[in-house]
C-alpha cells in the first residue's frame, strides 16, 4: 500500500495538461474481399486455409491432412469427429495434454487483414489446448471474417474473467539468424477450415 | 573514464574490429528494417495509424495515475491480485514472495525487458529458484551467460555456428550442427520439458487496459502461453506504461506492433488475460524503477510512449554497426539511450552521443516518438549537468569562445590555413583528435570562403 501511494503521489506531484483520446472510428481501409484476403493472409503467415461447404464436408476432409491421418492422438472441441480419443472434459490436469497430436478447434472469428482467429476458453476447460498439441485444425465460418483489427475489438467485449488469443498461423520463431523456423514451442501446422454454410 | 561507467564508443570499437562479423550484424538487421518498411507499405493508413498510436499514448500519459487505479480496480475485481513496486529490488522481492509462498521451485519466464531491467533472473536464482527463459533468443543468451542484445530479437548477435556449440555442450545436439531447424527443434524438446515441470510461468506484458483490469502478451514462438496453461500460478511483470485506455486502443497498437518489429501483419500468438483460470491464481506486479520521474519531464515523457517493436534499433547505422551489448544496457540503440540517462546520467553519458542525428529511428517509430531531438536535449542535459568527459566540455567551450567573436573567428579562419600545413602530423593525429581517427583533414584552402565570394563579386 505504502509502495503504491508513493508512486500515484510521485506520478500527481506536477500537474499534467490532459491530452485528448483519440476517437477510433476512422476511416480506416476494408479490404477488398474479406474471406479471400483472411484465405491469403492464413497462408502467409504460414498456415493453410482451405474452403469446404458445411460442416460435414469439413469433417470428411480432416482425413486428406496428414497431421490427421498420422495422429494418435486427436482432442476435438467439436462435435463428430471420428477419430476424436481424448475429452478435455474428462482430463483433469492440463500437463496429461502433453502428447495430444491434433487439437480440432472452433474459431469465433477471424480477421481478413493478418489471418488471425479468435479463440476463447469460454467452455473450454484447459486452454493450453490451443497451445500443447503437435498440430491444430481451426473450424470457422466464411460469413465470420472482419476485415480488420478495429472490427475485430468492435466485435470483442471483456466483462468476464476469461481468456482469448488472436492466433496466427502455427508457432514460428527467428532467433537463429533470422532463419524462419515453424514449430517453436506451439503447433508445428495450423489448417483452417473456412465453411462456406456454417449451421453452428 | 571511471570504473562501472558505460563507455560506448570503447564498446563499439571492441565490436568492430571484427570487420567481417560487424558486417554481417549490420546486414542481419537491415534484412528485419527492410521486412518492416514493407509491411508498412502494406498498410495505406500507416501514418494515420501512427498518429493515432502517438494521441492515444499521450492521452494515457497525461492521466497516468487515474488509469493505473482504474486497472488495479477492475483487474482485481476479475479476481487478480495487482502489486505495486517502486524499484528493481522491490520488484524482485515481491516476485519472491509469491513465488515462495506457493512453494515454487522451478520457474518458466517468457520474454520481458523489464524483468531484464530489474536483474530478476540472478535475484530468484540466489534464492535457489530455478529460471528458465523459453523465448529460444532468450535461452540461447541464457545459456551462454549472457544479456540480450536486442529487445526483440535477443541474439541477433549470434552466428549459428556458435548456438551449435552451445547446444552441443548444453543440450547434447550433434557437434558441429549449424542447422536452424535441427536447433529449434532440439530446443523445442528441451523447453517441452521444463514447461511440464514448471511450477510457475512469468510473462512481461505488452498492453494493460485500464477499462477492463486485463492484459495482453505477444509472442511467435507460442511460449508465453505454454509457460502460464500448465502451471497454477501466473506473475505478470509490467512497467507503469504499459497501461492504455480501452481494448479498442489495441485495435491500433496491434496493427503496428510486429509489423514494425519484424515486419509481420501480427504475432503469432496475442494473448488477452483477464483474471486468473479458474483453478490458478493471477499476480500482476505494476513497476516504477524511474518511469514516474520520466512521466513527470516534459522533455522526456514521450519515451514512455515506447511499445518496445525494436524498429528503432534496426534502423540506427550506430546501432547495427555497434551491436547491442556496447550500450550496456537492458534497451540498447536509440530509443535506450534516452531511457537509461534518466535512470543514470552518470554512468550512461555516452549513450546519447552514440548517434549521428541522422533522424531514421524518428521515422519509423510506430508511435512517433523523436527519438533523435530527444538525443539531442539530452546532450544538452548532460552538458550542463557536468556529465561530459573534459575533452569534449574543453573544445565546445573552445568553439563558443571563437564562434562568439567574429573577429577571432577571422583570426582563427587564417591562423589555421597557414599553420595547419606547416604542422608535424603527431600534432594534428593524435588521442586527443577522435575525429581524426580514421579520417584526414582536407587540404586546406589559401582563401576563405569569405575572401572568394568577395573577389568574385567585385566587393
Amino acid at each position: 500500500m505504502e509502495s503504491k501511494q508513493a508512486i500515484l503521489q510521485a506520478l500527481r506531484s506536477k500537474p499534467i495538461d490532459e491530452q485528448p483520446a483519440p476517437s477510433l472510428q476512422q476511416n480506416w481501409a476494408a479490404t477488398p474481399n474479406a474471406s479471400d484476403t483472411f484465405e491469403k493472409m492464413v497462408a502467409a503467415v504460414g498456415g493453410n486455409c482451405m474452403r469446404v461447404r458445411n460442416i460435414q464436408d469439413g469433417l470428411a476432409k480432416l482425413s486428406e491432412l496428414p497431421c490427421y491421418a498420422d495422429a494418435k492422438k486427436i482432442c476435438s472441441l467439436v462435435e463428430g469427429v471420428e477419430k476424436a480419443d481424448v475429452s478435455l472434459d474428462d482430463i483433469a490436469d492440463p500437463h496429461d495434454l502433453e502428447d495430444v497430436d491434433v487439437a480440432i478447434v472452433r474459431g469465433e472469428f477471424g480477421v481478413a487483414e493478418n489471418g488471425a482467429v479468435w479463440l476463447t476458453d469460454s467452455g473450454v476447460k484447459h486452454r493450453v489446448i490451443y497451445f500443447i498439441p503437435q498440430h491444430i485444425i481451426v473450424l470457422l465460418g466464411a460469413e465470420q471474417i472482419v476485415h480488420n483489427m478495429h472490427q475485430a475489438y468492435e466485435r470483442l467485449r471483456f466483462e468476464q474473467a476469461g481468456f482469448g488469443v488472436f492466433l496466427s498461423g502455427p508457432s514460428k520463431t527467428a532467433d537463429i539468424e533470422q532463419s524462419l523456423v515453424i514449430g517453436a514451442h506451439g503447433a508445428r501446422s495450423l489448417h483452417v477450415l473456412l465453411l462456406e454454410n456454417d449451421g453452428a | 573514464m571511471t570504473h562501472g561507467v558505460s563507455d560506448h564508443p570503447q564498446k563499439a570499437a571492441e565490436f568492430i574490429a571484427d570487420s567481417q562479423r560487424a558486417h554481417w550484424h549490420d546486414g542481419a538487421l537491415w534484412f528485419v528494417r527492410d521486412k518492416r518498411d514493407a509491411a508498412a507499405r502494406s498498410v495505406p493508413e500507416w501514418e494515420q495509424l501512427r498518429e493515432t498510436a502517438k494521441q492515444i499514448k499521450a492521452h494515457s500519459l497525461s492521466r497516468l495515475p487515474d488509469y493505473l487505479e482504474e486497472f488495479e480496480r477492475k483487474a482485481t475485481a476479475l479476481g487478480a491480485q495487482v502489486h505495486w513496486a517502486r524499484d528493481a529490488q522491490e520488484h524482485n522481492e515481491i516476485v519472491y514472495g509469491i513465488l515462495k509462498a506457493g512453494g515454487v521451485r522451478r520457474v518458466v519466464k517468457s520474454k520481458s525487458m523489464l524483468t531484464e531491467e530489474c536483474h530478476l533472473n540472478p535475484f530468484l536464482e540466489q534464492h535457489g529458484i530455478e529460471v528458465v527463459d523459453t523465448d529460444l533468443g532468450e535461452r540461447i543468451v541464457q545459456l551462454r551467460q549472457e544479456p540480450p542484445s536486442h529487445i526483440v530479437l535477443p541474439a541477433i548477435h549470434i552466428k549459428k555456428e556458435e548456438v551449435g556449440d552451445c547446444f552441443h555442450e548444453h543440450l547434447g545436439t550433434e557437434a558441429g550442427a549449424t542447422d536452424p531447424a535441427y536447433l529449434t527443434e532440439a530446443a523445442r524438446q528441451h523447453l517441452r520439458e521444463r514447461f511440464m515441470q514448471a511450477d510457475a510461468g512469468i510473462t512481461g506484458v505488452n498492453f494493460a487496459i485500464a477499462e477492463t483490469g486485463g492484459f495482453v502478451v505477444c509472442t511467435n514462438e507460442g511460449n508465453a502461453d505454454l509457460g502460464v496453461s500448465l502451471p497454477k500460478l501466473h506473475i505478470a511483470c509490467m512497467g507503469l506504461e504499459k497501461i492504455i485506455p480501452r481494448a479498442a486502443d489495441l485495435g491500433v497498437f496491434l496493427r503496428l506492433l510486429a509489423r514494425s518489429a519484424t515486419g509481420q501483419p501480427i504475432t503469432t500468438y496475442s494473448s488477452h488475460f483477464h483474471g486468473p483460470r479458474a483453478d490458478g491464481a493471477l499476480h500482476i506486479v505494476l513497476v516504477d524503477n524511474g518511469r514516474s520521474a520520466l512521466q513527470q519531464s516534459e522533455e522526456h515523457q514521450r519515451a514512455l510512449s515506447c511499445i518496445r517493436c525494436g524498429a528503432c534499433l534496426n534502423t540506427c547505422p550506430v546501432y547495427r554497426r555497434s551491436g547491442g551489448h556496447s550500450y550496456e544496457t537492458p534497451v540498447p540503440g536509440p530509443i535506450g539511450s534516452i531511457l537509461a540517462p534518466s535512470r543514470d546520467p552518470g554512468k550512461y553519458a555516452s549513450l546519447p552521443f552514440a548517434c549521428s542525428l541522422c533522424g531514421s529511428c524518428t521515422d519509423v517509430c510506430p508511435v512517433k516518438i523523436d527519438i533523435h531531438h530527444q538525443l539531442l536535449t539530452w546532450r544538452r542535459e548532460l552538458a550542463e549537468s557536468g556529465h561530459l568527459d573534459w575533452k569534449k566540455r574543453w573544445s565546445m567551450r573552445l568553439a563558443g569562445v571563437v564562434l562568439g567573436r567574429v573577429w577571432l573567428y577571422r583570426f582563427a579562419g587564417k591562423a589555421m590555413r597557414t599553420v595547419m600545413p606547416l604542422l608535424p602530423r603527431f600534432l594534428k593525429y593524435n588521442p586527443l583528435n577522435a575525429w581524426g581517427k580514421q579520417r584526414e583533414l582536407p587540404p586546406m584552402p589559401r582563401k576563405s570562403f569569405r575572401e572568394q565570394y568577395r573577389r568574385r563579386h567585385g566587393k
